[in-house]
């Protein structure tokens, strides 16, 4: 076997509409996920009891349900099954859906661990100066807890960018979508999926490097001391 | 009537009753350390005054108010009274000036100006002016202690309460600490302390109140309390700290 680049040339525009497709998908899913998973992690770090224990409850079952269900199939539910029950809506938007939805429930677990540690002292302390639960959820526990947990969020962004290869099988034109579509035309896997891989594993560096300079910025506070 | 005013408190936790009954007058402008071993219950009494705790018996008026959870709000209480505690807990993502900034601002909705206005004066009065812009982990422990009271003050507390605010100082950063309380006292702030700060509590206080298995033992001026103590317990206890 020879390899030949030349062979991608003609596709150049279906590797770049890809690339942004995916880009695009995955910087909606990082914002919209962590703020889902912001709203979540608040409402269940509530009281069990009354009605907010209910919606506690409820949003306790669907991270439960997400985490331990495949992509795919949270994909195809709602790309195929929803139409089932009068609710159509485009590939695009059941895979926006399903990533922000899977981000959510992820990231709200991961931020309640970061919530979960907040000493007793920072509660009293806010509480003594008369800050509301949600006044003390926002400015007082919410940057800590991030800074306490931000390796793994970081992780599970890239798990979630990497993942959304899987919206190709809704017909997404993604990066993934591309490459299947160029192999089927002009018989070069080896080539398209090599050239396909490099860029998932740059989209991976970047975003990760993106991650660290924004967190460098969000949490200069913890340098410089012991606590 | 009395600025605080504390009539039969009961609090307990589970089984165990940690107040039997707490009568307290304090007058404004009245400096008063609580003294008593370790589970004498002297925390509690202090965590009951802004609700921290929620007491099961008894009244707590303040300025005229009744506190009982719901009659006053956080927002209004934080405004009546200032807890500064033994672990500093300034918040450790915003800087001196914004961890004094936050209440005014959030609670309070003093516009920014004013409460940077506000945040700067109470600042200078603790000898932190010069640190307005440092994080929490980049000072010592004393420094943080006196933002943590600075922070106290910008609500304009009519009291403020003082839980152990130097144990977790090193022994050389105690004095800085004790120093700004010296300072508000003197200005006519009225102060409850709980301390091991035996030379403290005499020097600077109105009156001592010693607490002994969840009762008030014995109160009185701190002289006549520390020379000629009345009680055997507190003889005891004064010897053993002494």
């Amino acid at each position: 076997m020879t390899l030949d680049f030349s062979t991608l040339l003609p596709y150049t525009d279906a590797i770049l509409e890809g690339l942004v497709t995916t880009v695009w998908l995955t910087v909606v899913t990082t914002v919209a996920g962590i703020a889902l998973a912001i709203v979540v992690a608040y409402a269940r770090d509530g009281s069990r009891e009354g009605p907010s224990g209910i919606v506690s409850r409820l949003l306790g079952a669907y991270v439960e349900v997400i985490r331990n269900t495949p992509f795919i199939v949270q994909l195809f539910f709602l790309f195929f099954g929803l139409p089932a029950l009068g609710v159509s809506i485009s590939a695009t938007v059941a895979a926006l859906l399903a990533m922000i939805l899977n981000l959510g429930a992820y990231t709200a677990e991961i931020l309640r661990a970061g919530i979960d540690s907040t000493l007793k002292g920072q509660h009293e302390a806010a509480r003594a100066l008369g800050l509301s639960r949600l006044q003390s959820f926002r400015h007082v526990v919410l940057m800590p807890a991030f800074s306490r947990v931000y390796p793994s969020l970081i992780s599970q962004c890239i798990i979630v960018m990497l993942g959304s290869a899987v919206v190709s099988q809704i017909s997404v034109f993604d990066l993934t979508y591309a490459a299947n579509f160029i192999q089927s035309r002009n018989f070069r896997g080896f080539e398209v999926y090599l050239v396909v891989t490099l860029i998932y594993l740059l989209l991976a560096v970047g975003l990760r490097l993106a991650f660290e300079f924004v967190g460098r910025r969000l949490f200069a506070f913890r340098q410089g001391g012991s606590s | 009537m009395a600025l605080v005013s504390v009539k039969d408190l009961h609090k307990s936790f589970g089984e165990l009753e940690v107040l039997k009954g707490i009568d307290l007058e304090i007058e404004a402008g009245e400096v008063v350390s609580i003294i008593g071993r370790s589970g004498s219950g002297k925390s509690t009494l202090l965590r009951c005054l802004n609700q921290l705790e929620q007491h099961d018996w008894g009244t707590i008026h303040l300025a005229d108010q009744r506190l009982d959870g719901t009659a006053m709000s956080p927002g209004e209480l934080s405004q009546n009274v200032g807890m500064v505690f033994q672990s500093f807990n300034l918040f450790p993502h915003k800087t001196v000036i914004e961890n004094v900034m936050l209440a005014p601002l959030v609670v309070k909705q003093t516009p920014r100006e004013e409460a940077r206005r506000i945040a700067e004066a109470v600042l200078a009065k603790v000898g932190m002016s010069e640190k307005v812009d440092a994080y929490p982990a980049q000072l010592s422990g004393g420094q943080q202690q006196r933002v943590a009271i600075a922070r106290a003050l910008a609500m304009n507390p009519k009291v403020l309460l003082c839980d152990e605010v130097t144990s977790a100082l090193d022994p050389e950063l105690v004095g800085e600490v004790l120093r700004v309380l010296e300072d508000l006292a003197r200005e006519g702030m009225t102060l409850i302390l709980v301390t091991h700060e035996m030379k403290f509590a005499r020097d600077v206080s109105d009156r001592v109140v010693f607490m002994h298995q969840g009762r008030i033992h014995e109160s009185g001026d701190p002289q006549t309390l520390f020379t000629r103590p009345r009680t055997p317990e507190l003889n005891q206890f004064i010897a053993s700290v002494l």
